[in-house]
């Protein structure tokens, strides 16, 4: 059976060789490309409507590093096996082995490159938490699945996070997404930009403009005023001594 | 050209004594504070208070000052003269025209003000011992900056290159090799060349012909793995061939810029190469696109301080590595004095 390869790597020499060696093991290992890019967010763009079964991934691209793009990848219902390719990234490949994750040493050998095809054909796409991992640091973007698509959300333009029943819900200034992730773990990866207000809420430190005192209910509590939003959110008495120092540092 | 023959412009032989280097700012500054502190600490050490050693002072300035300016003129002036005398015969040849300058001086001042400053043999006895005491000082400095230590420094300071060069070079070669073949072997002969200064001795100066030669083969690889992304604009027109450079000062800066400028953005990157000759100074100038890094790679810093260390090996306080960051451009600039090859390597060896 023909595997269907994308291959994303920013040089074109890098992108050609690959095709080369591809075509140096098609007896061993039939495949067809299905699709190329050169930098991350086009990586995200072109693979979930390319049918690829097998990513070739980068890490070191412009714009997005390759272990970004296969964190949003993951958001896909079938994302593809993902082999990670680096030429010297020391960090990376530990991160890799500690984690069980797929990668190429460039230059990359065809003999390697067909037994990590072999692998992948029968293996399953890596987990969110595996690539969490390995992520030396915070994603820039949240990912939304949106059928074959992926929507990014910069990580600036987010005003708030809460949790609802089985989702999380993010809100920018224009639209709310619905995200397949825990809030603990956001709370834990962004801990520098949000701040807790509530056991279901996380706020962007940024955004907060002041504070509203409100009375109704039996007890006076604190109310979040937001920068380009109308909704105002309860900071619980438990986050008030927290969120009360901010509003201090910022004052 | 080749870039190994040139190298050998200049060979100091630094594991011998040396005459301080008259005409450098650093060694100028030097001798003036120095003789200056000696003359103070004398003051200080025959007076019982401060206000009679101030005293004491301005009235030996009025014989050491003048004499200073002598001193470091006619040294500036005999300054290549002197270098070319073996060491010990120096050191007595800048001793003797200490002390005869002090004899003129000390007949100056006694024609001028019709009676004598001080005693004439304790003044050129003083002036004999001051001179002594400073090339013994310039003698310990240069110790303590020893050949040995300042050659082990300069040599680690040199080899530092990003490894990833080397692998993305190899890359690159790698995936021409079937489509390019004749690509190919440039590309291995540039990064040859490229190894080869990165291995030379790094005491030498190199001409500036050679340092740009250097610069364009690193070019030539960088564009061939990163393709119309790269823009480089040489301007180069001004720039003395014949100027002597610390070698690799700058093909760093000129890496640093695409690989903070140019490898991180995913449009194209314009980088400049500005070298000119102003005066008797030599002025080279590297700029990038600012490029917003999330996980700001690391290194820049380094390759400066790397720099400006070996800039100071060589120059002294006379070289200068600024960075600004005008508009959304990133810019390193380097100042250092224009020299040329005095003696050819045949009389120097």
């Amino acid at each position: 059976m023909t595997l269907r390869i994308f291959i994303a790597d920013d040089e074109t020499p890098a992108r050609e060789r690959m095709k080369e060696l591809l075509g140096d093991i098609a007896a061993d290992v039939p495949t067809a490309v299905v699709g190329e890019a050169r930098d991350g967010l086009a990586t995200l763009d072109a693979v979930p409507g390319s049918g690829a079964q097998v990513l070739l991934l980068d890490i070191q691209m412009p714009g997005m590093g390759g272990l970004e793009v296969a964190r949003h990848l993951m958001a896909l219902e079938q994302p593809p096996t993902i082999i990670f390719v680096t030429a010297h990234d020391r960090h990376a490949v530990e991160a890799f082995e500690l984690n069980a994750l797929d990668y190429l040493l460039k230059p990359v050998r065809a003999e390697r490159l067909a037994a990590a095809l072999k692998k992948a054909a029968g293996g399953a796409a890596p987990n969110r938490e595996q690539l969490a991992r390995a992520a030396a640091s915070a994603r820039e973007y949240l990912s939304i699945a949106e059928r074959n698509r992926i929507v990014l959300v910069p990580i600036r333009d987010i005003v708030f996070l809460r949790a609802e029943q089985k989702y999380v819900t993010l809100r920018t200034r224009e639209r709310e997404h619905l995200l397949e992730e825990a809030l603990v773990s956001l709370e834990k990866e962004f801990a520098e930009r949000f701040v807790r207000i509530h056991r279901n809420c996380l706020v962007a430190r940024a955004a907060i403009r002041g504070f509203e005192r409100s009375l109704d209910g039996e007890e006076a509590s604190w109310l979040v005023e937001l920068d380009g939003i109308e909704e105002r959110l309860p900071v619980s008495r438990r986050q008030w001594p927290i969120v009360r120092e901010l509003v201090n540092d910022k004052s | 050209m080749n870039v190994n023959d040139s190298m050998t412009s200049i060979r100091q032989d630094v594991s011998a004594d040396f005459l301080p280097d008259f005409r450098n700012l650093g060694v100028l500054a030097r001798v003036l504070i120095g003789v200056n502190a000696l003359v103070l600490g004398a003051a200080l050490l025959v007076s019982s208070d401060l206000t009679q050693a101030t005293e004491r002072f301005l009235r030996s300035a009025t014989l050491a000052e003048p004499l200073l300016v002598a001193a470091v003129i006619a040294l500036f002036a005999l300054s290549v003269p002197l270098a070319r005398l073996p060491y010990w015969a120096g050191c007595a040849a800048v001793i003797a025209l200490v002390v005869a300058l002090a004899g003129l001086v000390h007949a100056g001042l006694l024609w001028l003000l019709g009676e004598p400053p001080s005693d004439l043999r304790r003044t050129l006895v003083l002036s004999g011992l001051a001179a002594a005491c400073l090339l013994a000082y310039f003698r310990l400095l240069a110790r303590a900056y020893s050949p040995a230590l300042a050659e082990a420094r300069l040599q680690a300071l040199q080899a530092r290159i990003r490894p990833h060069f080397l692998f993305n070079s190899l890359n690159a070669v790698l995936s021409l090799i079937r489509k390019d073949p004749r690509r190919a072997e440039r590309t291995l002969e540039d990064l040859s060349d490229l190894f080869r200064t990165l291995m030379s001795d790094a005491r030498q100066f190199v001409r500036l012909a050679d340092e740009i030669a250097l610069l364009e083969r690193y070019a030539a690889i960088e564009q061939l793995r990163l393709g119309e992304r790269l823009r480089i604009t040489w301007e180069l027109d001004g720039a003395p061939s014949d100027a002597l450079l610390p070698p690799l000062v700058l093909q760093p800066l000129l890496e640093n810029a695409v690989y903070h400028g140019v490898e991180p953005g995913t449009g194209a990157g314009d980088v400049l190469v500005h070298i000119e000759r102003r005066g008797d100074r030599v002025l080279a100038r590297i700029e990038n696109p600012r490029v917003e890094e999330p996980n700001h790679r690391a290194g820049n810093r380094m390759a400066l301080a790397n720099i400006r260390e070996r800039l100071a090996l060589f120059f002294d306080a006379e070289a200068r590595i600024e960075t600004s960051t005008p508009a959304d451009r990133y810019r390193v600039e380097i100042e250092m004095p224009y020299r040329v090859a005095r003696r050819s390597p045949r009389e120097a060896a």
